[in-house]
C-alpha cells in the first residue's frame, strides 16, 4: 500500500503504529518470519548434512520422469511445471489483493478461484511426485538412488527430501484452505460490508510466503 | 486497539488505484530467471560446461534475486514504511550467519570424520551393486 503519509512524520512519538499497517498484517508478517526460520532450519540442517557427506545422490537422476512419459530421461522438466504453477497461482493472488484494493468483489472472486485451482494443481503435481517415488522405492528410512559417483548412498537424502517438501506441501494444503475461507466469505459479502479487504491481504502474505519457500526448496533439492 | 490509528484509508476514503503493471513485470522477471536456471542446468547436463561449483553460485544468486522479488512487490515490503522493512530484514540477516556456520560444520565435520575414521572413508568408497536405480538394495525393507 502505497500511502499519502507527510514527511518528517514522527512514527515512534505515540499515538499511532510506527509500522502504519493494520494489527493483523503486522502479525502475519511477523508469523512469516518464525515459519521462515522454521524452514531456514530445516533447508539448513539439509545443508550440513550435504556438506558433511561424502557423496550424495544427483537429482537429474532421481528426479527424471514426467506423468505418461515412462522412462524417458527428463530431467527439471516436471518441477519447472510445478514450479511455474506455484508463481502463476502467486499472480492470480495479488491481483486478487488488487481487485480488494479497488473494492471490486467480483473481480477478487475470480481471481481468488484461480488461485485456488492453483493451488490444488501444485498439490496434484507433488501427489504424483511422491507416488512416483513411492513406486521407485524411496520413502522415509530407505533410498535406492545410488550417489552420483556410484557408492553407495545414506538414507538422508530421502529423509530431508519427504520431510522439507512433505512439509511445504502440507503448508501449501494449508494456504488453499485458507483461500477458500477467504472465497467463501467473499462472496457472502462479508469484505464488502466490513468496506475493506484486508483479509485478502494476509491470506495473500501467507500465499506468496508458500510460493517463497518453493524457491529456495526448488534450488536446494533440485538444481544444486 | 482502535484509538491506535493507521493512516491507511481502510476503504473508506477512495483508495489510490492498486496498480497491476508491476505485478506483470515481477512475473516475467521471475520467470525469466527460472527459464535461465532451466536453460543452464540442461547445458551443464549436456556439456559439463559451466563447472558444477560456479553453475551452483550463480543458481543462489539466482534464487537470491527471486526471493527479493516475491518479497518486495508480491509481497509488497518494499511500498511498506521502512520502519517495516527494517523489522523483517535486519531479523532476516541471521540468516547469514545461519547458513555460513552450519554449513562450515557440516564440511569440518566430514574431514575430521574422513581423517580419524578411515573405516568410514574406504565404506563410502565402495560402489553399489550396478543395477537400475529403481531395484532395492540388499537388507532393504519391504
Amino acid at each position: 500500500m502505497a500511502q499519502a503519509v507527510p514527511a518528517g512524520q514522527k512514527w515512534w512519538s505515540g499515538g499511532k503504529s510506527p509500522f502504519n499497517v493494520e494489527y493483523g498484517k503486522l502479525m502475519m508478517w511477523y508469523f512469516l518470519m518464525s515459519d521462515a526460520f522454521t524452514f531456514g532450519a530445516f533447508l539448513i540442517s539439509y545443508g550440513s548434512i550435504r556438506f558433511a557427506s561424502n557423496g550424495w545422490p544427483d537429482p537429474n537422476e532421481v528426479f527424471r520422469s514426467f506423468p505418461g512419459m515412462g522412462e524417458t530421461h527428463l530431467p527439471l522438466v516436471f518441477v519447472s511445471l510445478m514450479t511455474f504453477i506455484l508463481i502463476m497461482s502467486s499472480v492470480t493472488m495479488v491481483l486478487a489483493v488488487a481487485a480488494g484494493h479497488n473494492n471490486d468483489q467480483k473481480a477478487v472472486t475470480k481471481w481468488m478461484i484461480l488461485t485456488i485451482i492453483g493451488g490444488f494443481a501444485f498439490l496434484g503435481c507433488q501427489a504424483w511426485e511422491w507416488t512416483h517415488l513411492h513406486g521407485e522405492g524411496a520413502w522415509w528410512g530407505r533410498n535406492p538412488f545410488p550417489n552420483a559417483d556410484g557408492s553407495v548412498a545414506s538414507t538422508n537424502f530421502t529423509n530431508f527430501f519427504f520431510t522439507i517438501t512433505g512439509f511445504h506441501g502440507f503448508h501449501v494444503f494449508s494456504g488453499v484452505i485458507i483461500n477458500c475461507i477467504m472465497l467463501i466469505k467473499n462472496i457472502r459479502g462479508d469484505f464488502a460490508k466490513r468496506g475493506h479487504y484486508l483479509m485478502i491481504e494476509k491470506a495473500g502474505l501467507y500465499w506468496h510466503f508458500v510460493d517463497l519457500v518453493w524457491v529456495f526448496v526448488f534450488t536446494c533439492f533440485y538444481l544444486l | 486497539m482502535s484509538d491506535i490509528q493507521t493512516s491507511t484509508s481502510h476503504g473508506h476514503a477512495p483508495v489510490a488505484h492498486f496498480d497491476t503493471k508491476p505485478i506483470w513485470r515481477t512475473f516475467w522477471i521471475l520467470l525469466g530467471i527460472t527459464m535461465v536456471e532451466l536453460v543452464l542446468a540442461t547445458i551443464h547436463l549436456k556439456t559439463g560446461f559451466p563447472p558444477k561449483y560456479v553453475l551452483n553460485g550463480i543458481y543462489l544468486i539466482l534464487t537470491c534475486a527471486k526471493a527479493f522479488y516475491i518479497i518486495a512487490e508480491f509481497m509488497h515490503l518494499r511500498h511498506e514504511l521502512k520502519n517495516l522493512i527494517m523489522t523483517i530484514g535486519i531479523t532476516s540477516l541471521l540468516f547469514v550467519w545461519f547458513i555460513i556456520a552450519f554449513l562450515y560444520e557440516g564440511n569440518s565435520y566430514r574431514n575430521l570424520r574422513n581423517r580419524y575414521d578411515r573405516h568410514h572413508a574406504e565404506q563410502s568408497q565402495v560402489k553399489a551393486p550396478a543395477e537400475e536405480p529403481a531395484a532395492k538394495k540388499p537388507g532393504s525393507p519391504e
